[in-house]
């Protein structure tokens, strides 16, 4: 409860007063920004480099050494600012930079998925209960404890070769996403079910859908926020992990997980670590900065977030 | 007693519905398949003849409910396809037949489980070790540097994806300083020794990465118990404060440890078979890749079906000692 003196400024400002102290949240809405304009700005920075992601560039490569890049830092170059992808020579900082847009492209949209679906199975959940809440609550345990990546994987053979990947990927990041929102946002919902406000609207007869939308879900934003920021980066990291497994975005379209994977053998050997150096970072960059950002926001809104009921 | 004897009744009950309804689920969702795996096996020329000679023998001309009962029967009782001297036999426990591999599910599953498992099951210890010891350092120490690095460690290792760390530990540790192998599995009745020191470094990478979460969990956990009433005193009557910490806050620490390694442990499937990736071993993971690539059904429901149980067998057991160790839950 907020006192009175408090409750003149609204949440949402008194979140972004204690968000402005917060230092490390700070650094995680600065990387982010960086990070969204780089994602948006990707096809621009490329043609400003004057390459793509596309051709080869075997020139560059030294056949004595297994065809590793010529030059230091894997072949970093006034043309090649990240230096070059071992054994086809294509331009890797195109390669990173396009590839961290399809990751956040990929991410954001899965968030906004899975925030909506969730949000709205929570609180229909919470305010209806009786079986339905039952039946939910059964699924959002199932759904969590679960093998998600063997899924995701085994999911690969029922889709016809036609189908975009891409699609995919989202459908199946959301499918099993939206259930761990729903549950946080059941279990708040569920508290505020019983308050007066929400009584006091169901005995003048306004219907569920009235309830739900003006009642309750006004009073659940700020946790869904938070929800959904700490969610992206678990996102990106699982959009990588199973490109990394060869079973997410398909060559030639870039992606940092499977540039990742492609490094392997260049790693075990030693040969050329800057293939895994500049894709590694950029991952890590991402996954760092919605991670310090998530947590700042859940500091600011103070919402303290319960696992179980 | 006899509330908990209930308790684990009722647990296994609910465990043994959700394999039902799981497994039907499954069963439906890849029955809808494109690809005919008949018309694979059939070879070429594939004559409509030989296809639907080959639809009967691999038993795909049967409805999705009859075929989706032939493999429950399968798994307790074996299942034979086809007849006479081309009959081939999968005995129970039968988690499907690959026709393209010509060997049954489960004896593919049993070849690579080891790797998996022991990646996971050594993780799984390692990170339990780490997260509970070093949340308690931090939690006695708190505001210190010991506290605030091992907060710092945590974040790390919430942000690092585990195929990225564990590249680069290979980077460093095998290929620079040249002190671990940088792949290869070395099965345990070979050489225990050997087993361990090619695990050491896929333990370490899944431990650390997950340890964060423990020790965040451990350390607030622990300065919520130390403060309670009963740990005063506790301490008013002269116990020893490593005894106070290891007989009265520890206790505390253990339950929500215990619900948050239930909750883990798909996830720590999900990190063996990307280690195992990572460091070049052929477990579960490449098993269902390779299958999900040469369209071979069979082994990635069998695959899919199998590590879905495991995952709620192993549940049921946190569950079970979550009742043992907490009788609010099996009284409740």
């Amino acid at each position: 409860m907020s006192s009175s003196v408090a409750a003149a400024v609204s949440p949402t400002r008194q979140a972004l007063r204690r968000a402005r102290k917060d230092r490390s949240a700070r650094l995680g809405a600065v990387l982010v920004v960086l990070l969204v304009l780089v994602a948006a700005a990707a096809p621009l920075l490329v043609k400003l480099s004057g390459q793509d992601p596309y051709t080869y560039h075997l020139d560059l490569l030294d056949p004595a050494r297994g065809n590793a890049p010529k030059g230091a830092l894997g072949g970093v170059s006034s043309d090649h600012w990240f230096g070059v992808e071992p054994l086809t020579g294509r331009d890797l900082f195109s390669i990173v930079v396009l590839g961290l847009r399809t990751s956040l492209t990929i991410a954001i949209v899965v968030t906004l998925v899975t925030s909506v679906v969730g949000t709205l199975i929570g609180i229909s959940a919470a305010y209806f209960g009786g079986w339905y809440d039952a039946v939910a609550s059964r699924v959002f345990d199932f759904l969590f404890g679960f093998p998600q990546l063997v899924f995701m994987i085994a999911l690969g053979i029922i889709v016809p070769a036609g189908f975009p990947r891409w699609l995919l990927l989202i459908l199946v990041l959301s499918v099993f996403g939206w259930a761990s929102l729903a549950r946080l946002i059941r279990n708040q919902a569920r508290s505020l079910v019983a308050r007066e406000f929400v009584e006091a609207a169901r005995s003048v007869g306004s219907s569920g859908w009235h309830v739900i939308t003006r009642e309750l879900l006004p009073n659940l934003l700020g946790p869904v926020l938070v929800i959904a920021t700490l969610a992206i980066p678990g996102y990106i990291g699982a959009e990588a992990a199973l490109s990394f497994l060869g079973v997410g975005v398909p060559p030639p379209t870039p992606s940092l997980g499977r540039s990742i994977s492609d490094s392997i053998a260049w790693v075990y050997t030693g040969a050329d670590p800057w293939f895994l150096f500049f894709p590694g970072v950029a991952l890590f960059v991402a996954v760092l900065g919605f991670t310090l950002l998530g947590d700042g926001v859940r500091d600011a809104f103070d919402v303290r977030l319960r696992r179980t009921t | 007693m006899p509330d908990l004897l209930w308790f684990v009744i009722r647990r296994l009950f609910g465990a043994a519905l959700v394999m039902l309804a799981l497994s039907f689920a499954v069963y439906l969702v890849f029955y809808a398949i494109p690809a005919d795996p008949a018309h694979l096996a059939c070879g070429k020329p594939c004559t409509p003849d030989r296809l639907e000679q080959a639809r009967h023998f691999m038993q795909l001309d049967q409805s999705a409910i009859q075929q989706y009962l032939s493999f429950l029967k399968g798994i307790f009782a074996g299942r034979t396809f086809g007849d006479g001297a081309a009959a081939v036999h999968c005995n129970a426990p039968c988690f499907g037949y690959s026709f393209p591999l010509a060997r049954p599910v489960t004896t593919l599953i049993l070849d690579r489980l080891p790797i998996t498992a022991s990646i996971a099951i050594g993780a799984a210890i390692l990170w339990l070790l780490f997260g509970v010891s070093l949340g308690v350092v931090a939690a006695l120490n708190r505001g210190r540097l010991l506290d605030r690095l091992s907060v710092g460690v945590a974040l790390v290792g919430v942000s690092t994806p585990s195929f990225l760390l564990g590249l680069l530990a290979i980077l460093v540790f095998g290929f620079w300083l040249n002190m671990v192998p940088v792949n290869g599995y070395v099965p345990l009745t070979e050489s225990p020794v050997d087993w361990a020191w090619h695990l050491i470094t896929p333990w370490l990478v899944l431990a650390v990465l997950q340890a964060a979460a423990y020790i965040r969990l451990t350390r607030a956990q622990m300065l919520e118990e130390l403060n309670l009433d009963y740990i005063t005193t506790a301490r008013a009557k002269g116990a020893g404060e490593t005894r106070v910490v290891v007989t009265h806050g520890l206790r505390g620490v253990l339950v929500p440890i215990i619900t948050l390694f239930g909750l883990d442990l798909g996830f720590l499937l999900g990190g063996a078979i990307l280690t195992e990736k990572v460091f070049s071993m052929q477990g579960l993971g490449d098993l269902l890749i390779s299958a999900v690539a040469q369209l071979d059904v069979a082994v990635v429901v069998g695959v899919t079906l199998f590590s879905a149980f495991l995952i709620i067998l192993a549940n049921l057991v946190v569950d079970i000692v979550h009742g043992v160790l907490d009788p609010r839950v099996s009284h409740g």
